[in-house]
């Protein structure tokens, strides 16, 4: 099976409470880029369907995965080839020329090129938390979907049994290939995904594999192309205009209560929410 | 002068309750609107919403479109809002939602902007905000396309009340059949049956993080019972699968946003604050007297939560009388 792997860098979401707005504009220098970390759910889902999980060493297809940006987002092409994936695209862009959208219509272009058999990505990237470009890309391609992706089986690659956590539960849908998915959290689970090469008996580790550092050295020499978006979109026109940032209003400070008994006097005669 | 159609959100036959944030948000853009029930059901469904001043109720009822497919969904809702010449369409912020809201934009070559918390009309511009970084900024946004579509936080936009008058019903053709739908099938939807209100639309929610371990539903269920609360989760009760996926609370699961929210033994990590710090009254806890959720809690009771959430109950009972 061959997998299309979109990428995105984020500022590291674990410092989102450093996001800082000045004069109704996002300042996100000071920020440390981090690859999103559904995306590298993705990457991750991506390996374990390509691979017998007891020699995961030997790639059963091909994962290629793919960002837009500028140079510097190489570092997070780099890191997905050093956890495995076998090549990888950077659209050059410059970060503020794109939207979801035009993404979603590039990579619909790289996909005519690309053929693969599954576009894997993540739910949403946590910097504009949208969640919308699987979608996007899956009707441009006319392509059926499964998004927020908590389980994964294949079916001899012909066809996926795709666990989605939705509001009410867990929906099940097969999707005939080829097919975009877009992952959520648990996907990464010790035995969320279930691909054709590994022995059902198999259990991974949980979460997303660690690159070992010969494999770092190794993944410098791996092919990265670089493509221009102009060659994968004529139309470089946003459908979105961010026109300013604020702050959310602060909640006001609470207080310590000591005991059960003064949270429930608390709760029914000041909140009166009891 | 914008048009817009709210897509009902419709469940078990019956319209969802967020389906009125998104009604809110048509009376906040100050445009006519029209309502699209969809869904087998959507005839039976369609009253519920005649009073909210609607030009019309749109309805499309048709035996296929059951189970949450969206690739059966967005050709009719493009298709509708194409033919009744409305230029802006509005879905709830649910999983349904925002799985089929990015197709029908992509269908009518609109721009798309999730989760919407509010909307101005600014001549004869939306302009619309809504959150990112989990919450941690807001952003004012404007489409530049002339088809718009967007989904609605029902945690930001309170429901709308029905204003009286009766909507007529008209029904609407179900679209051809799109390629994508023909490799899609439902296999089936796992929930776990609760007669519990839901994390959206509850007054009360009760929610527990991984401190509760396998008493997850041991110590919370009492005083859900006793609340008539929603059960919420942190991501990593969650994962550590002490609680089912669907009740997690936070940037990436559900944004809610109750009258009382009772944090138990979850630390309050900025993914989860993202999902609830809009609740009117929050109650903390926790034994970590520096974890992070009483900075956003009303009032904090550093406790063991094993002795403290029992001692609550027998307390809420007393006070209840």
């Amino acid at each position: 099976m061959k997998i299309l792997v979109p990428l995105k860098r984020v500022a590291d979401p674990d410092n989102a409470n450093k996001v800082k707005v000045n004069g109704g504009k996002l300042e996100t220098t000071g920020l440390e880029w981090k690859p999103n970390p559904f995306d590298e759910y993705a990457v991750e889902t991506a390996l374990r369907l390509t691979e017998n999980g007891t020699n995961p060493k030997a790639r059963q297809g091909e994962v290629v995965v793919v960002t837009f940006g500028p140079k510097d987002t190489e570092t997070t092409l780099r890191a997905a080839l050093a956890t495995g994936a076998d090549r990888a695209i950077r659209v050059d862009a410059a970060d503020d020329a794109l939207d979801g959208d035009l993404v979603a219509r590039a990579l619909k272009a790289l996909v005519e090129k690309e053929k693969p058999d599954l576009v894997l990505l993540g739910k949403q990237a946590v910097d504009g938390d949208s969640n919308q470009v699987g979608q996007l890309l899956a009707e441009y391609l006319g392509w059926p979907q499964a998004t927020f992706a908590g389980s994964i089986q294949s079916e001899d690659d012909k066809s996926l049994v795709v666990g989605r956590e939705v509001d009410g539960g867990t929906l099940k849908v097969r999707v005939t290939l080829p097919a975009v998915v877009s992952v959520d959290l648990r996907i990464v689970a010790p035995n969320s995904v279930r691909g054709k090469h590994t022995p059902p008996t198999h259990a991974y580790a949980d979460g997303v594999r660690f690159a070992a550092l010969m494999a770092i050295m190794a993944a410098k020499k791996k092919p990265l192309a670089e493509v221009k978006l102009a060659d994968l979109a004529s139309d470089t026109a946003l459908k979105i205009k961010y026109t300013g940032f604020e702050l959310p209003p602060a909640r006001k400070a609470g207080i310590k209560v000591k005991a059960v008994s003064e949270l429930v006097d608390k709760l029914k005669n000041e909140a009166k929410v009891v | 002068m914008s048009k817009i159609l709210v897509v009902a959100e419709l469940q078990d036959g019956k319209v969802r309750k967020a389906t009125h944030s998104a009604i809110t948000f048509a009376r906040q853009a100050g445009a006519p609107f029209s309502i699209l029930a969809i869904g087998a059901g959507a005839q039976g469904a369609a009253a519920s919403v005649t009073g909210f001043g609607a030009e019309k109720v749109l309805v499309c009822d048709d035996a296929s479109l059951v189970g949450p497919i969206c690739e059966r969904f967005a050709p009719t809702i493009a298709q509708a809002a194409k033919a009744g010449g409305f230029d802006v369409v509005v879905v709830t912020a649910s999983s349904f939602g925002k799985d089929v809201a990015p197709r029908v934009a992509a269908k009518l070559g609109a721009g798309y902007a999730p989760d919407i918390s509010g909307v101005k009309a600014e001549g004869d511009k939306l302009v619309f905000r809504r959150p990112v970084f989990a919450g941690n900024a807001y952003a004012t946004c404007e489409i530049t396309t002339a088809l718009k579509v967007v989904s609605v936080r029902q945690s930001e936009l309170a429901a709308a009340e029905p204003s009286g008058g009766a909507s007529p019903v008209e029904s609407v053709a179900l679209a051809a059949k799109d390629a994508a739908e023909g490799r899609i099938e439902f296999v089936g939807l796992e929930a776990a049956k609760s007669e519990r209100p839901d994390l959206g639309e509850a007054r009360v929610i009760v929610a527990g993080g991984r401190a509760l371990k396998e008493q997850f539903a041991g110590v919370l269920d009492p005083l859900a019972n006793l609340l008539g609360a929603a059960v919420g989760a942190s991501r990593a009760a969650c994962d550590a699968g002490y609680a089912p996926a669907e009740l997690q609370v936070g940037q990436t699961g559900r944004v809610v946003a109750p009258q009382l929210y009772f944090a138990i033994g979850i630390s309050g990590a900025i993914q989860h604050l993202a999902g609830m710090k809009g609740s009117k009254t929050i109650v903390a806890v926790n034994k970590d007297a520096d974890a992070p959720i009483f900075q956003v809690a009303d009032y904090g009771l550093v406790a063991d939560l094993f002795q403290a959430v029992p001692e609550l109950v027998t307390e809420l009972k007393k006070a209840q009388g």
